[in-house]
């Protein structure tokens, strides 16, 4: 069956980037899935990693991999300055002040933990407020619960739009209580693809004294982040989610909270001098960083961010939002196709729900047809039941789609209405 | 799409389309829910059982095509049927979505359901009502999850 074809014929894309030779840097990509090409469209769970990063981990431990700090031997020296370069690369991309305000974690899962850990047992207390919104993911609410059940500390959420956008009115009604301690809020929704106006919702918080954590998982690898202008206390990221390998998550916060923060996790490397009577703590950032961490991980990180400043996140940004201006019409075509999340300010990414069919169905048939998504809550459940539903198909984009892409996506969801007709 | 046509047969499209027994029992000797914490997809089943005979059963929720035509199927194999069968049909019903074994008779038309052993993340899906049915009988009062 063909889809009809309502819409004009698509122009050639605007953008800017060479695109045969980005893809050419993803081997993962030249694969064929279930006889059909590979169409890659679970970026917002993880994206694919460039040959750089690949090789990069490669030459580590192929080269000259030991562990790091506390060698006298030449390996050791190698590996030391290669993961801290990394953390000058973190620092350069997110225009901190200093590298002591960049922790490495394993995720960015672990530095919101870490800040509800450290910064919440030393500042969040019993009848205090936390401030988050409804379109959270899980890794940015229950670490929050976890803090509230310890302290004794009350959860506010700001309510959204059926658009999907924060209704601001009601954000400062909650900051105006004279009891919120922190605001956390995610920077780009992976459940809805809404660009929250993080520099505006900032400003309110400072406005009234309160510091604000930002959940960057879904943003950074979208749009450029300049942590100094945000003036934001703390913002979080995962390595996986921005070309790196998994198991490496970053933490920005200001030096001075960072300094009058309790350790979070005890153990070698975190230390300046142990005795059974008294420990004192190494200085910033390795205070945050107990034990021996994720070396080629973090160098792996480098990379994909010398990868992506290479292409430049403008030129990113600009593609990917042709791809979303491609694909929406084309799935607004398919009766019975409901796109959950239209905020003005969205980035490419589609959440969508089939009249009748569910998610799971959708996912796999699509995987039949070479076309990777996910289905499911997207692990921000609240989101689900904020419309009603218990799940949604979600495609989201990465640099190195293309428009073809797009149109593989729309044939395999009027395959999908085939067969379920 | 042929393969497809595998895993979502007729019998599989109609009973998700129409699912039988799919209502509140008023007063059943036995019920649990059952949740796929993978989708967040919840269903209840509800069990009358008299003289260790399951005399009525039927079932609620919203999941996909494939746990909702395997709940419906499964209420259709076991209504009359004793409930000391029931472990030993679930454990053959779990072979026919897992392995290449053919479907016994006492599971009557759940055997169309043989497509999933080639999507082991499905399988939890075809499976859901099950897992209900057994903390149904276990008289369990939480939601019993498919993992």
């Amino acid at each position: 069956m063909n889809a009809p074809l309502a819409l004009s014929a698509a122009p050639v894309a605007a953008s800017e980037l060479d695109l045969a030779r980005i893809r050419a840097d993803f081997p993962i990509l030249r694969q064929r899935v279930h006889g059909k090409p590979l169409v890659y469209l679970d970026n917002a769970a993880s994206v694919q990693k460039p040959k750089a990063v690949i090789d990069a981990i490669g030459e580590c431990y192929g080269g000259y991999y030991a562990n790091i700090h506390r060698g006298v031997h030449l390996l050791s020296e190698r590996s030391t300055s290669a993961y801290e370069g990394a953390r000058e690369k973190v620092r350069a991309f997110l225009n901190a002040a200093s590298v002591q305000e960049i922790i490495f974690t394993r995720n960015a899962t672990e530095s919101i933990n870490l800040v509800a850990s450290s910064f919440g047992s030393q500042r969040i207390g019993a009848g205090d407020e936390i401030v988050i919104t409804g379109m959270e993911h899980h890794s940015n609410i229950v670490p929050w619960q976890l803090l509230c059940e310890r302290s004794g500390a009350t959860l506010k959420v700001v309510p959204f739009t059926d658009a999907g956008e924060l209704i601001l009115e009601e954000y400062e009604r909650l900051l105006d209580s004279g009891r919120v301690k922190l605001v956390a809020f995610v920077h780009l929704s992976n459940a809805l693809g809404t660009i929250n106006p993080v520099k505006t919702l900032i400003e309110l918080a400072h406005a009234r004294g309160i510091p604000v954590l930002v959940d960057g998982a879904q943003s950074v690898p979208h749009l450029a982040v300049d942590v100094r202008e945000l003036d934001c206390e703390f913002y979080a990221f995962s390595s996986h989610k921005i070309y790196g390998p998994s198991g490496v998550g970053v933490l920005y916060g200001k030096k001075a909270l960072l300094e009058a923060m309790p350790p979070y996790q005890g153990g070698g490397d975190m230390i300046q001098m142990v005795t059974f009577e008294k420990t004192e703590y190494a200085d910033l950032p390795n205070k945050f960083e107990a034990g021996t961490p994720n070396i080629a991980g973090v160098i792996g990180l480098g990379a994909a961010l010398d990868w992506l400043n290479a292409i430049g996140l403008d030129a990113v940004a600009a593609h990917e939002h042709d791809l979303l201006e491609y694909a929406t019409p084309r799935l607004n075509e398919i009766p019975g196709l409901k796109i959950m999340g239209t905020a003005r300010d969205k980035a490419a990414l589609a959440a969508f729900t089939m009249q009748g069919i569910h998610p799971h169905d959708i996912g796999t048939i699509l995987d039949r047809e070479g076309v990777a998504i996910r289905a499911g809550h997207h692990c921000a459940q609240p989101v689900m039941q904020r419309y009603g539903v218990p799940a949604t198909a979600r495609a989201s984009f990465a640099v190195y789609n293309t428009r073809d892409e797009v149109d593989a996506l729309v044939a395999a969801l009027w395959k999908v209405k085939e067969l379920f007709e | 799409m042929s393969d497809l046509r595998d895993l979502y047969q007729e019998v599989i499209l109609d009973h998700n389309k129409r699912p039988r027994n799919f209502r509140v029992l008023p007063q059943p000797t036995h019920k649990a829910d059952g949740v796929n914490p993978l989708c967040g997809d919840r269903i209840s089943v509800f069990l009358d059982i008299e003289d260790g005979v399951i005399k009525d059963i039927a079932f609620q929720g919203a999941g996909c095509a494939i746990s909702s035509a395997s709940a419906s199927l499964m209420t259709e194999a076991l209504k009359g049927k004793p409930v000391k069968d029931i472990e030993h049909l679930f454990e053959a019903f779990h072979n026919v979505v897992t392995t290449d074994c053919e479907c016994p008779r006492g599971l009557g038309k759940l055997g169309v359901l043989a497509g999933v052993r080639d999507y082991p993340s499905r399988v939890k899906c075809a499976t859901l009502a099950w897992h209900a049915v057994r903390a149904a009988l276990e008289q369990r009062k939480e939601a019993v999850a498919t993992e």
